[in-house]
Protein backbone atom coordinates (compact mmCIF):
# COMPACT_ATOMS: atom_id res chain seq x y z
CA UNK A 1 0.00 0.00 0.00
CA UNK A 2 2.53 2.57 1.22
CA UNK A 3 4.92 1.37 -1.42
CA UNK A 4 2.36 1.86 -4.18
CA UNK A 5 1.60 5.32 -2.87
CA UNK A 6 5.25 6.39 -2.79
CA UNK A 7 5.91 4.90 -6.20
CA UNK A 8 3.07 6.65 -7.99
CA UNK A 9 3.94 9.31 -10.51
CA UNK A 10 1.92 11.84 -8.54
CA UNK A 11 3.86 11.41 -5.33
CA UNK A 12 7.36 10.76 -6.69
CA UNK A 13 8.15 14.40 -7.55
CA UNK A 14 7.44 15.43 -3.98
CA UNK A 15 9.77 12.73 -2.72
CA UNK A 16 12.48 14.08 -5.01
CA UNK A 17 12.11 17.68 -3.90
CA UNK A 18 11.48 16.81 -0.24
CA UNK A 19 15.11 17.41 0.86
CA UNK A 20 14.91 20.94 -0.49
CA UNK A 21 11.59 21.58 1.22
CA UNK A 22 12.99 20.35 4.54
CA UNK A 23 16.20 22.36 4.28
CA UNK A 24 14.26 25.40 3.16
CA UNK A 25 11.87 25.22 6.09
CA UNK A 26 14.36 24.26 8.80
CA UNK A 27 17.35 26.34 7.74
CA UNK A 28 15.75 29.28 5.94
CA UNK A 29 12.11 29.94 6.72
CA UNK A 30 12.34 29.11 10.40
CA UNK A 31 15.55 31.12 11.03
CA UNK A 32 14.19 34.02 8.99
CA UNK A 33 10.94 34.07 10.95
CA UNK A 34 12.71 33.63 14.25
CA UNK A 35 15.10 36.41 13.27
CA UNK A 36 12.09 38.62 12.61
CA UNK A 37 10.58 37.61 15.96
CA UNK A 38 13.88 38.10 17.77
CA UNK A 39 14.17 41.61 16.42
CA UNK A 40 11.17 42.58 18.59
CA UNK A 41 12.62 40.97 21.71
CA UNK A 42 15.43 41.36 24.14
CA UNK A 43 17.33 38.10 23.68
CA UNK A 44 20.41 36.89 25.52
CA UNK A 45 21.65 33.36 25.02
CA UNK A 46 20.73 31.19 28.01
CA UNK A 47 18.14 33.65 29.37
CA UNK A 48 14.40 34.13 28.93
CA UNK A 49 13.61 36.40 25.99
CA UNK A 50 10.96 39.06 26.37
CA UNK A 51 8.97 41.17 23.98
CA UNK A 52 9.96 44.82 23.75
CA UNK A 53 8.05 45.96 20.65
CA UNK A 54 9.93 48.10 18.17
CA UNK A 55 12.52 49.24 20.72
CA UNK A 56 15.41 47.58 18.86
CA UNK A 57 14.48 49.41 15.67
CA UNK A 58 14.02 52.75 17.41
CA UNK A 59 17.39 52.35 19.05
CA UNK A 60 18.92 51.34 15.73
CA UNK A 61 17.69 54.52 14.07
CA UNK A 62 19.66 56.58 16.57
CA UNK A 63 22.75 54.38 16.51
CA UNK A 64 25.56 56.30 14.83
CA UNK A 65 27.85 53.25 14.73
CA UNK A 66 25.18 51.33 12.85
CA UNK A 67 24.93 54.12 10.28
CA UNK A 68 28.68 54.13 9.98
CA UNK A 69 28.49 50.40 9.20
CA UNK A 70 25.71 50.94 6.65
CA UNK A 71 27.71 53.70 5.00
CA UNK A 72 30.83 51.55 4.86
CA UNK A 73 28.93 48.63 3.32
CA UNK A 74 27.20 50.89 0.81
CA UNK A 75 30.43 52.63 -0.22
CA UNK A 76 32.21 49.28 -0.54
CA UNK A 77 29.39 47.88 -2.66
CA UNK A 78 29.32 50.92 -4.95
CA UNK A 79 33.11 50.90 -5.39
CA UNK A 80 33.11 47.20 -6.25
CA UNK A 81 30.28 47.75 -8.76
CA UNK A 82 32.07 50.66 -10.41
CA UNK A 83 35.33 48.70 -10.71
CA UNK A 84 34.26 45.09 -11.01
CA UNK A 85 31.68 45.39 -13.80
CA UNK A 86 32.95 47.74 -16.54
CA UNK A 87 36.61 46.70 -16.36
CA UNK A 88 36.08 42.93 -16.45
CA UNK A 89 33.62 43.45 -19.32
CA UNK A 90 36.13 45.46 -21.30
CA UNK A 91 38.96 43.02 -20.54
CA UNK A 92 36.77 40.09 -21.56
CA UNK A 93 36.03 41.71 -24.90
CA UNK A 94 39.72 42.42 -25.49
CA UNK A 95 40.89 38.96 -24.51
CA UNK A 96 38.12 37.30 -26.53
CA UNK A 97 40.04 38.12 -29.71
CA UNK A 98 40.84 34.66 -31.09
CA UNK A 99 44.21 35.69 -32.49
CA UNK A 100 45.37 37.02 -29.11
CA UNK A 101 48.53 35.37 -27.81
CA UNK A 102 48.41 33.21 -24.67
CA UNK A 103 44.76 33.98 -23.97
CA UNK A 104 44.15 30.65 -22.21
CA UNK A 105 47.11 31.36 -19.95
CA UNK A 106 45.84 34.83 -19.09
CA UNK A 107 42.36 33.55 -18.35
CA UNK A 108 43.75 30.99 -15.90
CA UNK A 109 46.15 33.42 -14.28
CA UNK A 110 43.38 35.96 -13.69
CA UNK A 111 41.31 33.22 -12.05
CA UNK A 112 44.04 32.19 -9.57
CA UNK A 113 43.14 34.71 -6.83
CA UNK A 114 39.61 33.26 -6.59
CA UNK A 115 41.15 29.98 -5.46
CA UNK A 116 42.47 31.48 -2.24
CA UNK A 117 40.35 31.49 0.88
CA UNK A 118 39.40 34.89 2.18
CA UNK A 119 41.50 34.14 5.26
CA UNK A 120 44.64 33.62 3.22
CA UNK A 121 43.89 36.46 0.81
CA UNK A 122 43.10 38.80 3.70
CA UNK A 123 46.32 37.89 5.47
CA UNK A 124 48.35 38.51 2.32
CA UNK A 125 46.77 41.93 1.77
CA UNK A 126 47.08 42.88 5.42
CA UNK A 127 50.81 42.25 5.22
CA UNK A 128 51.21 43.92 1.81
CA UNK A 129 49.44 47.03 3.04
CA UNK A 130 51.40 47.01 6.31
CA UNK A 131 52.41 50.38 7.70
CA UNK A 132 56.13 49.60 7.75
CA UNK A 133 58.47 51.18 5.29
CA UNK A 134 59.43 47.79 3.90
CA UNK A 135 55.97 46.38 3.19
CA UNK A 136 55.13 45.96 -0.45
CA UNK A 137 52.89 48.95 -1.15
CA UNK A 138 54.92 51.35 0.97
CA UNK A 139 58.18 50.23 -0.56
CA UNK A 140 56.72 50.95 -4.00
CA UNK A 141 55.48 54.35 -2.83
CA UNK A 142 58.93 54.91 -1.35
CA UNK A 143 60.44 54.69 -4.83
CA UNK A 144 58.40 57.79 -5.69
CA UNK A 145 59.52 59.52 -2.52
CA UNK A 146 56.24 59.05 -0.65
CA UNK A 147 56.47 58.65 3.12
CA UNK A 148 55.19 55.29 4.47
CA UNK A 149 51.39 55.33 4.72
CA UNK A 150 49.52 53.77 7.65
CA UNK A 151 46.97 52.23 5.33
CA UNK A 152 44.81 50.46 7.84
CA UNK A 153 44.54 53.41 10.19
CA UNK A 154 42.77 55.82 7.84
CA UNK A 155 39.30 55.70 6.32
CA UNK A 156 40.25 56.31 2.69
CA UNK A 157 43.48 54.34 2.72
CA UNK A 158 41.79 51.47 4.57
CA UNK A 159 39.16 51.32 1.89
CA UNK A 160 41.83 51.35 -0.80
CA UNK A 161 43.23 48.16 0.73
CA UNK A 162 39.75 46.65 1.04
CA UNK A 163 38.77 47.42 -2.55
CA UNK A 164 42.17 46.30 -3.82
CA UNK A 165 41.56 42.95 -2.16
CA UNK A 166 38.10 42.63 -3.75
CA UNK A 167 39.42 43.65 -7.15
CA UNK A 168 42.26 41.17 -6.94
CA UNK A 169 40.00 38.28 -6.01
CA UNK A 170 37.05 38.88 -8.33
CA UNK A 171 38.37 40.58 -11.47
CA UNK A 172 39.16 37.27 -13.15
CA UNK A 173 35.92 35.60 -12.11
CA UNK A 174 33.81 38.45 -13.47
CA UNK A 175 35.87 38.36 -16.65
CA UNK A 176 34.97 34.69 -17.03
CA UNK A 177 31.29 35.49 -16.57
CA UNK A 178 31.49 38.02 -19.38
CA UNK A 179 33.54 35.67 -21.56
CA UNK A 180 30.91 32.98 -21.26
CA UNK A 181 28.28 35.60 -22.09
CA UNK A 182 30.27 36.62 -25.17
CA UNK A 183 30.23 33.03 -26.41
CA UNK A 184 26.48 33.36 -26.89
CA UNK A 185 26.76 36.29 -29.27
CA UNK A 186 26.89 35.01 -32.87
CA UNK A 187 29.87 36.20 -34.93
CA UNK A 188 27.51 37.07 -37.81
CA UNK A 189 26.30 40.13 -35.90
CA UNK A 190 29.79 41.58 -35.83
CA UNK A 191 30.44 40.69 -39.47
CA UNK A 192 27.20 42.32 -40.57
CA UNK A 193 28.00 45.42 -38.50
CA UNK A 194 31.51 45.62 -39.98
CA UNK A 195 30.10 45.42 -43.49
CA UNK A 196 27.73 48.26 -42.62
CA UNK A 197 30.79 50.26 -41.58
CA UNK A 198 30.39 50.21 -37.79
CA UNK A 199 33.54 51.09 -35.86
CA UNK A 200 34.92 48.88 -33.11
CA UNK A 201 33.52 51.27 -30.53
CA UNK A 202 30.08 51.20 -32.16
CA UNK A 203 30.14 47.40 -32.32
CA UNK A 204 30.96 47.35 -28.61
CA UNK A 205 28.23 49.75 -27.54
CA UNK A 206 25.54 48.62 -30.01
CA UNK A 207 26.06 44.85 -30.06
CA UNK A 208 28.24 43.65 -27.20
CA UNK A 209 26.86 45.68 -24.31
CA UNK A 210 23.15 45.11 -25.07
CA UNK A 211 23.61 41.40 -25.78
CA UNK A 212 25.64 40.91 -22.62
CA UNK A 213 22.72 42.23 -20.58
CA UNK A 214 21.71 38.90 -18.98
CA UNK A 215 25.29 38.36 -17.82
CA UNK A 216 25.57 41.94 -16.60
CA UNK A 217 22.36 41.57 -14.59
CA UNK A 218 23.67 38.37 -13.05
CA UNK A 219 27.03 39.92 -12.13
CA UNK A 220 25.27 43.02 -10.81
CA UNK A 221 22.92 40.95 -8.64
CA UNK A 222 25.63 38.84 -7.05
CA UNK A 223 27.89 41.90 -6.63
CA UNK A 224 25.19 43.82 -4.78
CA UNK A 225 24.65 40.82 -2.54
CA UNK A 226 28.34 40.27 -1.93
CA UNK A 227 29.07 43.96 -1.44
CA UNK A 228 26.39 44.47 1.18
CA UNK A 229 27.14 41.20 2.98
CA UNK A 230 30.92 41.72 3.12
CA UNK A 231 32.46 41.00 6.52
CA UNK A 232 35.37 38.55 6.57
CA UNK A 233 37.51 40.66 4.24
CA UNK A 234 37.35 43.48 6.75
CA UNK A 235 37.81 41.10 9.68
CA UNK A 236 41.00 39.72 8.10
CA UNK A 237 42.46 43.09 7.09
CA UNK A 238 42.00 44.56 10.56
CA UNK A 239 42.74 41.29 12.33
CA UNK A 240 39.40 41.22 14.11
CA UNK A 241 36.08 42.94 14.11
CA UNK A 242 37.47 46.16 15.55
CA UNK A 243 39.09 48.79 13.41
CA UNK A 244 40.19 52.25 14.52
CA UNK A 245 37.08 54.48 14.63
CA UNK A 246 35.22 51.58 12.98
CA UNK A 247 36.61 52.51 9.58
CA UNK A 248 36.24 48.92 8.39
CA UNK A 249 33.01 48.03 10.18
CA UNK A 250 30.30 46.60 7.90
CA UNK A 251 26.63 45.76 8.48
CA UNK A 252 27.36 42.07 8.99
CA UNK A 253 30.32 43.01 11.16
CA UNK A 254 27.98 45.02 13.37
CA UNK A 255 25.47 42.16 13.40
CA UNK A 256 28.27 39.84 14.50
CA UNK A 257 29.52 42.28 17.11
CA UNK A 258 26.09 42.79 18.69
CA UNK A 259 24.93 39.18 18.37
CA UNK A 260 27.98 37.06 19.05
CA UNK A 261 30.46 39.36 20.77
CA UNK A 262 27.99 41.26 22.96
CA UNK A 263 25.31 38.54 23.21
CA UNK A 264 22.67 41.10 22.28
CA UNK A 265 20.81 38.84 19.85
CA UNK A 266 17.56 40.76 19.55
CA UNK A 267 19.32 43.96 18.54
CA UNK A 268 21.55 42.05 16.13
CA UNK A 269 18.46 40.42 14.59
CA UNK A 270 17.08 43.90 13.92
CA UNK A 271 20.34 44.74 12.14
CA UNK A 272 19.87 41.58 10.03
CA UNK A 273 16.30 42.48 9.11
CA UNK A 274 17.39 45.96 8.01
CA UNK A 275 20.15 44.39 5.90
CA UNK A 276 17.60 42.03 4.35
CA UNK A 277 15.33 44.95 3.49
CA UNK A 278 18.17 46.98 1.98
CA UNK A 279 19.33 44.02 -0.14
CA UNK A 280 15.85 43.10 -1.32
CA UNK A 281 14.88 46.69 -2.18
CA UNK A 282 18.08 47.32 -4.15
CA UNK A 283 18.02 43.99 -5.94
CA UNK A 284 14.32 44.03 -6.78
CA UNK A 285 14.56 47.61 -8.05
CA UNK A 286 17.55 46.66 -10.13
CA UNK A 287 15.82 43.58 -11.54
CA UNK A 288 12.60 45.50 -12.24
CA UNK A 289 14.55 48.20 -14.10
CA UNK A 290 16.33 45.63 -16.22
CA UNK A 291 13.06 43.88 -17.08
CA UNK A 292 14.02 40.55 -15.53
CA UNK A 293 10.60 39.74 -14.12
CA UNK A 294 9.08 39.15 -17.53
CA UNK A 295 11.18 36.02 -17.68
CA UNK A 296 10.60 34.77 -14.17
CA UNK A 297 8.68 31.70 -15.34
CA UNK A 298 11.54 30.41 -17.44
CA UNK B 1 48.22 42.94 -41.66
CA UNK B 2 50.79 45.19 -40.01
CA UNK B 3 48.33 47.15 -37.85
CA UNK B 4 46.89 43.81 -36.77
CA UNK B 5 50.16 42.63 -35.34
CA UNK B 6 50.85 45.97 -33.65
CA UNK B 7 47.46 45.77 -32.01
CA UNK B 8 48.19 42.19 -30.97
CA UNK B 9 51.46 43.25 -29.38
CA UNK B 10 49.84 46.11 -27.48
CA UNK B 11 47.10 43.81 -26.19
CA UNK B 12 49.63 41.21 -25.20
CA UNK B 13 51.73 43.77 -23.36
CA UNK B 14 48.66 45.17 -21.61
CA UNK B 15 47.47 41.78 -20.38
CA UNK B 16 50.99 40.80 -19.36
CA UNK B 17 51.20 43.83 -17.08
CA UNK B 18 47.76 43.08 -15.65
CA UNK B 19 48.78 39.48 -15.15
CA UNK B 20 51.96 40.49 -13.32
CA UNK B 21 49.94 42.71 -10.98
CA UNK B 22 47.60 39.84 -10.22
CA UNK B 23 50.43 37.41 -9.60
CA UNK B 24 52.46 39.75 -7.36
CA UNK B 25 50.73 38.67 -4.11
CA UNK B 26 51.41 35.02 -4.97
CA UNK B 27 55.04 35.81 -5.60
CA UNK B 28 55.28 37.76 -2.33
CA UNK B 29 53.73 34.96 -0.28
CA UNK B 30 55.87 32.33 -1.99
CA UNK B 31 59.16 34.04 -1.23
CA UNK B 32 57.93 35.02 2.24
CA UNK B 33 57.45 31.36 3.10
CA UNK B 34 61.22 30.99 2.76
CA UNK B 35 61.97 33.97 5.00
CA UNK B 36 62.12 33.98 8.81
CA UNK B 37 58.94 35.08 10.57
CA UNK B 38 60.56 38.10 12.18
CA UNK B 39 61.32 39.43 8.71
CA UNK B 40 57.59 39.44 8.07
CA UNK B 41 56.88 41.25 11.32
CA UNK B 42 59.50 43.87 10.62
CA UNK B 43 58.92 44.47 6.91
CA UNK B 44 55.55 42.99 6.01
CA UNK B 45 55.15 41.23 2.68
CA UNK B 46 57.42 42.55 0.00
CA UNK B 47 59.23 41.61 -3.18
CA UNK B 48 62.72 41.52 -1.72
CA UNK B 49 64.50 38.41 -2.85
CA UNK B 50 67.54 37.81 -0.71
CA UNK B 51 68.78 34.27 -1.19
CA UNK B 52 71.22 34.33 1.72
CA UNK B 53 68.47 35.14 4.25
CA UNK B 54 66.15 32.46 2.90
CA UNK B 55 65.87 28.88 4.05
CA UNK B 56 63.59 25.86 4.18
CA UNK B 57 63.19 26.32 7.96
CA UNK B 58 59.49 27.20 7.71
CA UNK B 59 58.77 24.14 5.62
CA UNK B 60 60.73 21.93 7.98
CA UNK B 61 58.72 23.38 10.87
CA UNK B 62 55.45 22.92 8.93
CA UNK B 63 56.11 19.22 8.42
CA UNK B 64 57.89 18.32 11.66
CA UNK B 65 57.02 20.99 14.23
CA UNK B 66 54.53 20.67 17.07
CA UNK B 67 51.35 22.30 15.87
CA UNK B 68 47.91 21.26 14.69
CA UNK B 69 48.32 22.35 11.06
CA UNK B 70 47.90 18.89 9.53
CA UNK B 71 45.02 18.05 11.85
CA UNK B 72 43.26 21.11 10.42
CA UNK B 73 44.36 20.15 6.93
CA UNK B 74 42.85 16.67 7.15
CA UNK B 75 39.73 17.99 8.86
CA UNK B 76 39.25 20.30 5.89
CA UNK B 77 39.85 17.45 3.51
CA UNK B 78 37.36 15.17 5.26
CA UNK B 79 34.73 17.87 5.59
CA UNK B 80 35.15 18.89 1.96
CA UNK B 81 34.76 15.33 0.66
CA UNK B 82 31.71 14.54 2.81
CA UNK B 83 30.12 17.89 2.09
CA UNK B 84 30.61 17.58 -1.66
CA UNK B 85 29.26 14.02 -1.86
CA UNK B 86 26.19 14.72 0.26
CA UNK B 87 25.42 18.09 -1.34
CA UNK B 88 25.76 16.80 -4.90
CA UNK B 89 23.56 13.77 -4.34
CA UNK B 90 20.84 15.71 -2.55
CA UNK B 91 20.92 18.65 -4.96
CA UNK B 92 20.87 16.40 -8.05
CA UNK B 93 17.85 14.53 -6.70
CA UNK B 94 15.99 17.77 -6.07
CA UNK B 95 16.94 19.13 -9.49
CA UNK B 96 15.64 15.94 -11.12
CA UNK B 97 12.34 16.39 -9.31
CA UNK B 98 12.10 19.91 -10.70
CA UNK B 99 12.98 19.01 -14.26
CA UNK B 100 11.25 15.66 -14.85
CA UNK B 101 7.81 16.33 -13.40
CA UNK B 102 4.95 18.76 -13.48
CA UNK B 103 3.41 19.07 -10.03
CA UNK B 104 1.38 21.45 -7.94
CA UNK B 105 3.54 24.03 -6.21
CA UNK B 106 6.49 23.54 -8.54
CA UNK B 107 6.78 27.17 -9.64
CA UNK B 108 6.45 28.46 -6.10
CA UNK B 109 9.09 26.04 -4.85
CA UNK B 110 11.44 27.00 -7.64
CA UNK B 111 11.01 30.66 -6.78
CA UNK B 112 12.13 29.67 -3.28
CA UNK B 113 15.30 28.22 -4.80
CA UNK B 114 15.97 31.52 -6.56
CA UNK B 115 15.11 33.46 -3.40
CA UNK B 116 17.81 31.63 -1.44
CA UNK B 117 20.33 32.90 -3.93
CA UNK B 118 19.22 36.48 -3.22
CA UNK B 119 18.90 36.53 0.58
CA UNK B 120 22.28 37.13 2.23
CA UNK B 121 23.07 34.02 4.24
CA UNK B 122 24.67 36.26 6.88
CA UNK B 123 21.24 37.43 8.03
CA UNK B 124 20.50 33.90 9.20
CA UNK B 125 23.73 33.59 11.20
CA UNK B 126 22.21 34.32 14.60
CA UNK B 127 19.02 32.26 14.39
CA UNK B 128 21.03 29.42 12.83
CA UNK B 129 23.49 29.78 15.67
CA UNK B 130 20.76 29.50 18.31
CA UNK B 131 19.09 26.68 16.36
CA UNK B 132 22.36 24.75 16.22
CA UNK B 133 22.84 25.40 19.91
CA UNK B 134 19.33 24.12 20.74
CA UNK B 135 19.72 21.06 18.53
CA UNK B 136 22.90 20.19 20.41
CA UNK B 137 24.92 20.31 17.20
CA UNK B 138 27.50 22.84 18.34
CA UNK B 139 31.06 21.88 17.51
CA UNK B 140 29.91 19.20 15.04
CA UNK B 141 30.45 18.91 11.30
CA UNK B 142 26.75 18.12 10.80
CA UNK B 143 25.97 21.71 11.75
CA UNK B 144 28.22 22.83 8.90
CA UNK B 145 26.97 20.34 6.32
CA UNK B 146 23.21 20.25 6.91
CA UNK B 147 22.15 23.83 6.11
CA UNK B 148 23.83 23.58 2.72
CA UNK B 149 22.81 20.11 1.54
CA UNK B 150 20.17 21.42 -0.86
CA UNK B 151 22.42 24.07 -2.38
CA UNK B 152 20.39 26.50 -4.47
CA UNK B 153 23.16 27.23 -6.97
CA UNK B 154 23.86 23.52 -7.43
CA UNK B 155 20.17 22.67 -7.89
CA UNK B 156 19.93 25.47 -10.42
CA UNK B 157 22.92 24.18 -12.39
CA UNK B 158 21.72 20.56 -12.42
CA UNK B 159 18.26 21.63 -13.51
CA UNK B 160 19.71 23.55 -16.46
CA UNK B 161 21.74 20.50 -17.37
CA UNK B 162 18.82 18.09 -17.08
CA UNK B 163 16.81 20.18 -19.53
CA UNK B 164 19.06 18.82 -22.24
CA UNK B 165 18.12 15.22 -21.48
CA UNK B 166 15.25 13.92 -23.64
CA UNK B 167 12.02 13.14 -21.81
CA UNK B 168 11.74 10.02 -23.97
CA UNK B 169 14.40 8.41 -21.82
CA UNK B 170 12.15 8.62 -18.81
CA UNK B 171 9.14 7.41 -20.83
CA UNK B 172 11.16 4.47 -22.16
CA UNK B 173 12.15 3.56 -18.62
CA UNK B 174 8.50 3.51 -17.60
CA UNK B 175 7.57 1.32 -20.56
CA UNK B 176 10.24 -1.12 -19.45
CA UNK B 177 8.53 -1.27 -16.08
CA UNK B 178 11.09 0.61 -14.00
CA UNK B 179 9.67 2.63 -11.11
CA UNK B 180 10.24 6.38 -10.75
CA UNK B 181 13.25 6.01 -8.47
CA UNK B 182 14.90 3.27 -10.50
CA UNK B 183 14.62 5.51 -13.56
CA UNK B 184 16.46 8.25 -11.72
CA UNK B 185 19.15 6.03 -10.26
CA UNK B 186 19.76 3.76 -13.27
CA UNK B 187 19.05 6.00 -16.25
CA UNK B 188 19.48 9.64 -15.25
CA UNK B 189 22.30 9.67 -12.70
CA UNK B 190 24.78 8.01 -15.11
CA UNK B 191 23.96 10.60 -17.78
CA UNK B 192 24.56 13.41 -15.28
CA UNK B 193 28.17 12.41 -14.60
CA UNK B 194 29.83 15.24 -16.57
CA UNK B 195 27.80 17.86 -14.72
CA UNK B 196 28.81 16.29 -11.42
CA UNK B 197 32.44 17.06 -12.17
CA UNK B 198 31.84 20.79 -12.51
CA UNK B 199 29.72 20.99 -9.38
CA UNK B 200 32.09 18.77 -7.37
CA UNK B 201 34.94 21.13 -8.14
CA UNK B 202 32.99 24.29 -7.41
CA UNK B 203 31.44 22.98 -4.19
CA UNK B 204 34.79 21.52 -3.19
CA UNK B 205 36.51 24.86 -3.63
CA UNK B 206 33.82 26.67 -1.63
CA UNK B 207 33.90 24.07 1.10
CA UNK B 208 37.71 24.07 1.32
CA UNK B 209 37.72 27.84 1.69
CA UNK B 210 34.55 28.22 3.76
CA UNK B 211 35.12 30.27 6.87
CA UNK B 212 32.40 32.22 8.65
CA UNK B 213 29.83 29.56 9.54
CA UNK B 214 32.37 26.85 10.52
CA UNK B 215 34.19 29.52 12.54
CA UNK B 216 31.03 30.17 14.55
CA UNK B 217 30.13 26.52 15.02
CA UNK B 218 33.47 24.93 15.83
CA UNK B 219 35.13 25.63 19.16
CA UNK B 220 37.36 22.60 19.63
CA UNK B 221 40.80 23.26 18.20
CA UNK B 222 41.10 19.63 17.10
CA UNK B 223 38.02 20.05 14.92
CA UNK B 224 39.10 23.32 13.27
CA UNK B 225 39.29 23.44 9.51
CA UNK B 226 42.29 24.96 7.77
CA UNK B 227 40.99 28.54 7.33
CA UNK B 228 39.92 28.68 10.97
CA UNK B 229 43.24 27.29 12.13
CA UNK B 230 45.13 29.83 10.03
CA UNK B 231 42.96 32.62 11.37
CA UNK B 232 43.77 31.66 14.95
CA UNK B 233 47.49 31.83 14.16
CA UNK B 234 47.01 35.51 13.46
CA UNK B 235 46.92 36.88 16.98
CA UNK B 236 48.17 40.26 18.11
CA UNK B 237 50.38 38.55 20.72
CA UNK B 238 51.74 35.30 19.38
CA UNK B 239 54.67 35.15 17.06
CA UNK B 240 53.28 32.63 14.61
CA UNK B 241 54.12 34.41 11.40
CA UNK B 242 56.49 31.75 10.10
CA UNK B 243 53.85 29.04 10.41
CA UNK B 244 51.09 31.37 9.23
CA UNK B 245 52.81 32.31 6.01
CA UNK B 246 54.10 28.88 5.07
CA UNK B 247 50.75 27.41 6.12
CA UNK B 248 48.89 29.89 3.94
CA UNK B 249 51.16 29.13 1.03
CA UNK B 250 50.70 25.40 1.50
CA UNK B 251 46.91 25.71 1.81
CA UNK B 252 46.68 27.17 -1.69
CA UNK B 253 48.70 24.37 -3.30
CA UNK B 254 46.08 21.55 -3.32
CA UNK B 255 43.39 23.73 -4.82
CA UNK B 256 45.86 25.21 -7.31
CA UNK B 257 46.91 21.73 -8.41
CA UNK B 258 43.27 20.76 -8.77
CA UNK B 259 42.63 23.88 -10.80
CA UNK B 260 45.51 23.25 -13.18
CA UNK B 261 44.20 19.72 -13.75
CA UNK B 262 40.50 20.53 -14.09
CA UNK B 263 40.30 24.11 -15.33
CA UNK B 264 37.36 23.44 -17.57
CA UNK B 265 35.22 22.20 -14.68
CA UNK B 266 36.09 25.14 -12.44
CA UNK B 267 35.05 27.52 -15.14
CA UNK B 268 31.91 25.59 -16.11
CA UNK B 269 30.80 25.49 -12.50
CA UNK B 270 31.67 29.10 -11.84
CA UNK B 271 29.90 30.54 -14.85
CA UNK B 272 26.89 28.21 -14.75
CA UNK B 273 24.33 30.81 -13.73
CA UNK B 274 25.76 33.76 -15.56
CA UNK B 275 24.21 33.36 -18.99
CA UNK B 276 20.65 32.51 -18.16
CA UNK B 277 18.59 34.67 -20.48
Amino acid sequence: MIKNFLYSQKVAPYVFVLPFVLVFIIFWVYPLLSSFGMSFQKVTLGQEAHFIGADNYTKLMGDTIFFKAVRNSAVYMLLTLVILIPFPMLFAVLINNKSMWAREFFKSAFFFPALTSVVVAGTIFRLMFGEMEGSLINSILGVFGVEPVKFLKGQTTGFIALVALATWRWMGVNMLYFLSGLKNIPDDYYEAASIDGASAFQRFTRITVPLLKPTTIYVLTISIYAGLAMFIESMMLWNGNNSPKNIGLTIVGYLYRQGIEKNNLGYAAAVGIVLLLITMVINLTQLAFSGMFKKEED
Amino acid sequence: MKTGSIRKTILFAFFSVLCLLILVPFYAVTIASFKPGEDLIRYGLNLRFNLSAMSFDNFVFLFTGEHAYFTWFFNSLLLTVVQVVVTLLVSATVAYGFSAYEFRGKTLLFICVLLIMMVPFEILLLPLYTLTFNMGLMNSYSAIILPGVASAATIFFFRQYLRGIPKEMIAAGRVDGANEYAIYVRLILPVMKPSFAAMAILNGMNSWNNFLWPFMVLSDENKYTLPIGLKTLLTPYGNNYDLLIVGSFFSILPILALFLGFQKYFIDGMTAGAVKG
